[in-house]
């Protein structure tokens, strides 16, 4: 699709760059224009990141100095926050969740997943739009039903309580289904005739010829949740259950809002996504790499 | 000895039946060539066999049991598929090694059966090899070993060959028969391209329409075709089928010749004549006339396509020398070569 759309610009492109004179500078624009603009995008990318880093290395009195460097650089932001013993038990609480809901996601959401794409049975397409139709709800409307759900169970300032809502997604079933659509029957039914179980097809067959899919899934799932706020400052009102993004708002609630200790939390919660990141994307690489093998 | 007997195989899906009733004897260590047109059920019988595909109506027999209800891995069998199923994570090696997920053998055993496989398709240097990193012939190799080390009664492959360029196709056809020759396994073999079929089969089974047209050697289904369909199925180009009418040891064409022909059928029936069967004469001295309308040249030989007025059909020049096109020519047939057909079913007379 792309292809023709690039290649005819640069046809162009080429045939007026064997002409002379004033057309040559014409075509120097476009990839200048190009450049521009994805500068500006990366700007706008970075700005707010570049801020939270300049903004937690300086002193209170700097902070609504808009300067990027620091006048007085300092660390002792970060060390206030991470000798607040209330940080450690965050970064715990969200690690915990985030990890939990990843893992939970992949297994179950692939495994729904997996089912409605390769198998048939009575109602499969009713099954496959009831799930989708919960993307339809917002996080918004189902918060309370939610919270009278934890409360009966006593769940409240809870791991669990926190968690079980986003322990499979409808997004992530939707997303594997389309991925394991794209598996060749025939790969499953080798391995049917070879031996495996069910299960074990799924295991040992699908599910690595699908992990670009899964690594993309880890990535919005642990990113989603550890970035999530509404819920679990909800269902938490103990400060040793608090999530990251929640404890964090508790250095605004005293008498001011303490924007540097804020930034240097968000810093230091950055770095979690950073190393989920640069993991999981060796995968979509390399399965990008495999996609080109078929046949 | 372990033989495969089909009987009265029928596969419905849903209301709608694709196999009718198929019926087939095969001996230990046969090579069986299912073959016909797309959407004949070819694929369908193989995988009834294979236990991919629950069987509607009949038996399947493997080595004296009645394999209906067991499961794929069950049966004593091993498949390759068309686009290989072999995995991309893994190498081949493991691949291979797949073939035994299930077996109960020691790890020796298990590697030694693997290396063996792969000695025997050339294939030992790549054994650490991942799937990416090999041809498409490799691949298939991969698939073949994958079978091999379960050491099945019976091999099923489903057109294993179509993925590969032309080529490729015809080494990988050699190899496959050596391989035959070699393990002396029965195979069931499914493909759409005849060729194909008339170079690796012991039998050919050709199927239309979920229904066994003719099962019989390549030289029987090519020289005593049971009926038009496999007459013009194998071969190529197809075989000339003329209209006309038999009686008192003639047929009369409906385009006006007559050709002596050695049979006491009387009515209407459809002549054919092979194009290799079918050679340029003397306007005068043959029965057929007509006018090269284009001309083929293959080297050894010239396909001459000529209007007889009302029919048009192919014959066989020589390399050299042939009839040019808009030429007069006439054509004579080997009386021997002839095959008549009934007009109304089809069916050979003989
Ligand atoms: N799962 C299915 N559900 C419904 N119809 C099917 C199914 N599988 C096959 N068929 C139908 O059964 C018929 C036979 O299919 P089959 O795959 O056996 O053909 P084939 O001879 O192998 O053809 P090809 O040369 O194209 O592979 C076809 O008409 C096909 O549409
Ligand atoms: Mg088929």
């Amino acid at each position: 699709m792309t292809a023709p759309a690039t290649d005819a610009p640069r046809a162009a492109a080429e045939a007026l760059l064997r002409s002379p004179g004033p057309v040559r500078r014409r075509v120097a624009a476009g990839p200048a224009v190009r450049w521009l603009v994805l500068f500006a995008g990366g700007v706008a990318m970075v700005a707010p990141l570049a801020y939270m880093l300049s903004t937690s290395l300086k002193y209170p009195f700097e902070v609504y100095n808009l300067n990027l460097i620091p006048e007085e650089p300092t660390l002792d932001n970060y060390r206030d926050v991470l000798s607040d013993r209330r940080f450690g038990w965050w970064f715990f609480n969200s690690l915990l969740v985030a990890t939990l809901t990843t893992v939970s996601n992949l297994f179950w959401d692939s495994l729904v997943g997996y089912t409605l794409a390769k198998f048939r049975f009575r109602f499969r397409q009713v099954v496959f739009i009831a799930i989708l139709s919960t993307l339809m709800i917002p996080t918004e409307m189902l918060v309370i039903p939610w919270y009278l759900m934890s409360q009966q169970f006593g769940w409240l300032n809870t791991h669990w309580g926190i968690m079980f809502p986003g322990l499979m997604t409808a997004f992530g079933v939707f997303l594997m289904r389309q991925f394991f659509q794209t598996v060749p029957d025939d790969f499953l039914e080798a391995a049917r005739i070879d031996g495996l179980n069910e299960f074990q097809i799924w295991w040992r067959v699908a599910m690595p010829l699908v992990r670009p899919a899964l690594a993309a899934l880890a990535i919005f799932v642990f990113l989603g949740n550890w970035t999530a706020f509404i819920w679990p400052l909800i269902v938490t009102n103990d400060q040793h259950m608090y999530t990251l993004p929640v404890g964090l708002t508790t250095f605004s609630v005293e008498q001011s809002v303490q924007w540097e200790l804020i930034m240097t939390g968000a810093a230091v919660s950055v770095l979690p996504t950073l190393v989920v990141f640069l993991v999981f994307q060796r995968f979509i690489i390399r399965g990008v790499v495999m996609a080109g093998l078929k046949g | 000895m372990t033989t495969l007997i089909l009987r009265d195989l029928v596969k419905e899906f849903g209301t709608t039946r694709v196999v009718h009733g198929v019926s087939l004897d095969v001996t230990p260590g046969e090579f069986i060539v299912l073959v016909g047109p797309s959407g004949c059920g070819k694929s369908t019988t193989l995988r009834m066999i294979a236990g991919l595909e629950e069987v509607t109506a009949g038996t399947i027999e493997i080595g004296g049991r009645v394999v209906n209800d067991l499961e794929p891995k069950d049966r004593d069998i091993a498949m390759v598929f068309q686009n290989y199923a072999i995995y991309p994570h893994l190498t081949v090696r493991q691949n291979i090694g797949f073939g035994l997920y299930t077996a109960r053998l020691p790890r020796a055993e298990k590697a030694r059966r693997i290396e063996e496989a792969a000695a025997v398709l050339g294939m030992t240097a790549y054994l650490e090899r991942k799937p990416a990193a090999l041809s498409g012939g490799q691949r298939q190799r991969v698939a073949i070993g994958r079978a091999m080390v379960r050491d099945p009664a019976v091999f099923l492959f489903d057109e294993p060959l179509s993925n590969l360029d032309a080529q490729l196709r015809t080494q990988m056809r050699l190899e496959i028969k050596k391989l035959h020759a070699r393990l002396a396994n029965t195979i069931v073999y499914v493909t759409h391209d005849q060729v194909e079929a008339m170079t690796l089969a012991d039998r050919i089974v050709i199927m239309k329409d979920g229904r066994i047209q003719q099962v019989g050697s390549p030289a029987e289904v090519y020289h005593a075709p049971a009926n038009t369909f496999v007459a013009t199925f194998i071969g190529a180009p197809a075989m000339n089928l003329l209209a006309g009418t038999a009686g008192g040891g003639r047929v009369r064409l409906d385009i006006g010749a007559e050709i002596a022909v050695d049979t006491t059928a009387e009515g209407p029936v459809r002549l054919g004549i092979r194009p290799e069967d079918l050679r340029p004469a003397a306007p005068g001295a043959a029965p057929l006339r007509g006018r090269v309308s284009v001309a083929e040249p293959l080297g050894p030989g010239t396909l001459l396509h000529v209007d007889l007025g009302g029919a048009e059909v192919i014959a066989t020049g020589p390399g050299r020398g042939a009839p040019e096109p808009g030429q007069e020519v006439g054509l004579l047939a080997d009386p021997a070569a002839l095959h008549l057909f009934d007009a109304a079913t089809g069916a050979a007379i003989r």
